[in-house]
């Protein structure tokens, strides 16, 4: 319980952390979002008394350190402001494109975790040393692949050659299938990498000599001893690889002219909409702590050694 | 350190041979038939080295790939397939798509090279003081580092060029600085090992500044593996540079780079794949290169049999 309560200590610690960063780099650098708007081709009659309002309404002309204090209190209590551009609230506009990116990043995370599996289980398992370094070729090209050219090249072959699939949209699943394919592909890399170096590690572990020396055939010592081990390092990057699909739904969303926060990202960048994105790089920070969170909950149950006292020392 | 340095000939220049001969001059045979041998049983590093001249070469001297002018559009041409007289094809305009490549190797690569350098000299400097000087400074640095860590490092590149504004060198500090954090992390690993050597020690028994101990003794012994994820970097900023381009943040329009190449062709998807294929395999050679150039440096050339 200690454990855990330090945990999340650690988590509010990095979130306001990450509010701390993106102020520093989105208010202290030159070019404030009002005289953005009046740059803007909606903005040219606007007179420099209205600007100056404007600056008023959002809290601008107050010294930094004042709007830093009171922007914080606002990110505690939940409201991350409104947008310059549409004035809509950025928690709103968030929870809004929130479950379109969901259901791509979800449908990736299964994807990825499959592929990466299973490119990684019989990449260590086969005994072909030929086909075994075909296996383990794939991943380096997964890794090099620019994704906004990979899901280019789906749509090219699936919509527009075969026509599988939605050349653009939201409806239905078959809409979900190439951007989640699209996301899932450096993730699935990342995964395969990791899982096949972990594997082959744990294979060279004397309690796998001991299993085979037992009698255990081929499949059951990778399946049964070597697979649960050897996924745990894994798991420590799952933080990091949803986080990855989040930032990878900017690109695939607007290949695939997707509605969802990728699209509200590329967007607010666009028009320099300062407080959209800072809530969006709080919200990642959020969604990074909260995995890590489950993760650090999970991993006592998969690995009954952490839940030990002496081992979490260490 | 030294193995770095004796790899850097062989990996960076597979055709001239002669250079590590010259270096070692008395067992000088025996050392050019070994690196023929490593080189010979390893197709793809060696592909990957003449790629990477190649690009370098498109990067310098254009002029010698091609003779085509990458802004120069002739209507009749317009969005024709890869043929003899265009090797890759034209764009909507009727521009040589060959000779957009070849130009935008250029932009792409000093972006690219900026984003490392920005990377790799701001977390190492970071990495440096956070293991060297310990106490309060580390823990600042580190907490730093690892907020940096939790935003996703597209998200934080994007971030920066909100406030830093579009153009290619403005994409390429951000995604510098998105890289600091890690070149930081193993900067600080490396120090953290050194730090209590015994020439450290010596070298502050002998009377030096710290300054001295800092610059001459830990940072030239703790440098390797930095560099060994520099060249990593290379091949995730070439990416994540691209990436933004592909989005419209970077480069201008006539102005060709491989990133907004591949935006542009976008929208002739169904009629000219073309556009979009020959700029992403550029791409995607280019970082499978850099990747495989950085495991010879992480220590193949080393553990070689």
């Amino acid at each position: 319980m200690k454990f855990f309560a330090r945990r999340v200590a650690q988590a509010l610690f990095v979130l306001w952390a990450a509010y701390t960063v993106s102020f520093v780099i989105l208010y202290m650098l030159p070019g404030d979002p009002v005289s953005v708007l009046a740059g803007t081709e909606a903005g040219r009659d606007i007179t420099p008394e209205q600007l100056d309002a404007l600056r008023h309404e959002y809290g601008l002309d107050r010294p930094v350190t004042v709007q830093y204090f009171v922007r914080l209190g606002q990110v505690v209590r939940g409201d991350f402001g409104r947008s310059v551009q549409s004035h809509q609230p950025v928690q709103t506009m968030i929870a809004d494109a929130l479950p379109a990116t969901a259901q791509i990043a979800g449908l990736g995370l299964l994807l990825a975790v499959v592929f990466g599996a299973g490119l990684a289980l019989p990449a260590t398992y086969v005994s072909w040393g030929w086909l075994r370094q075909t296996l383990l070729s794939l991943p380096p090209l997964g890794v090099a692949i620019p994704s906004f050219w990979f899901g280019l090249l789906l749509l090219q072959v699936f919509s527009f050659k075969l026509g599988l699939f939605p050349v653009v949209g939201n409806e239905g699943f078959a809409s979900v299938v190439l951007p989640a394919v699209t996301l899932a592909l450096p993730s699935a890399a990342t995964i395969a990498q990791l899982l096949a170096k972990s594997m082959s590690a744990t294979l060279r572990e004397p309690y796998i000599e001991t299993a085979r020396a037992k009698g255990a055939g081929r499949p059951r010592i990778h399946l049964r001893h070597a697979v649960r081990n050897a996924a745990l390092p894994a798991l420590t990057v799952a933080g990091l690889v949803v986080g990855n699909l989040l930032a990878g739904a900017v690109v695939t969303e607007t290949v695939f002219s997707r509605t969802g926060l990728g699209r509200v990202t590329a967007l607010a960048v666009t028009t320099q909409d300062i407080p959209v994105v800072q809530g969006l790089v709080v919200f990642a920070a959020l969604v990074f702590v909260l995995v890590n969170l489950a993760v650090d909950l999970v991993y006592p149950l998969l690995d009954p050694r952490i839940a030990r006292p002496s081992a979490t020392a260490s | 350190m030294t193995d770095l340095t004796s790899v850097f000939p062989p990996s960076a220049e597979a055709g001239a041979g002669d250079r590590p001969a010259t270096a070692a001059a008395a067992p000088g045979r025996g050392r050019v038939r070994e690196v023929l041998a490593f080189l010979v049983r390893r197709p793809g590093l060696v592909a990957a080295a003449c790629w990477v001249a190649l690009v370098l070469l498109a990067a310098f001297a254009p002029g010698l790939l091609t003779s085509a002018d990458p802004l120069a559009a002739t209507p009749a041409d317009k969005l024709a397939a890869p043929s003899a007289a265009h090797p890759l094809g034209t764009d909507e305009l009727g521009r040589d798509l060959y000779a957009r490549v070849v130009h935008g190797a250029g932009l792409s690569l000093q972006a690219t090279l900026i984003a490392v350098l920005v990377g790799l000299v701001a977390g190492s400097v970071l990495g440096l003081l956070s293991g060297f000087l310990r106490g309060w400074a580390d823990d600042v640095i580190m907490r730093v580092v690892d907020v940096l860590l939790a935003i996703p490092g597209l998200l934080l590149s994007l971030a920066l060029v909100t406030a830093l504004g579009f153009g290619t060198v403005n994409v390429a500090v951000a995604v510098g600085v998105a890289s600091v954090a890690s070149c930081a992390r193993v900067m600080r690993s490396e120090v953290l090992r050194v730090r209590h050597s015994l020439y450290v020690e010596a070298a502050h028994a002998g009377g030096a500044r710290w300054t001295r101990v800092l610059v001459r003794h830990v940072l030239p012994n703790s440098s390797g593996p930095v560099l060994v994820l520099a060249a990593l970097e290379f091949g995730t900023s070439i990416l994540s540079v691209s990436a933004l381009s592909f989005l419209g943040y970077g480069a201008r329009p006539p102005t060709p780079e491989w990133g907004s190449l591949i935006a542009s062709g976008r929208d002739y998807l169904a009629v000219a794949w073309w556009m979009t294929t020959m700029p992403g395999l550029t791409i995607a050679a280019t970082v499978l290169a850099a990747n495989r150039i950085s495991r010879v440096l992480d220590g193949e050339w080393r553990h070689r049999r």
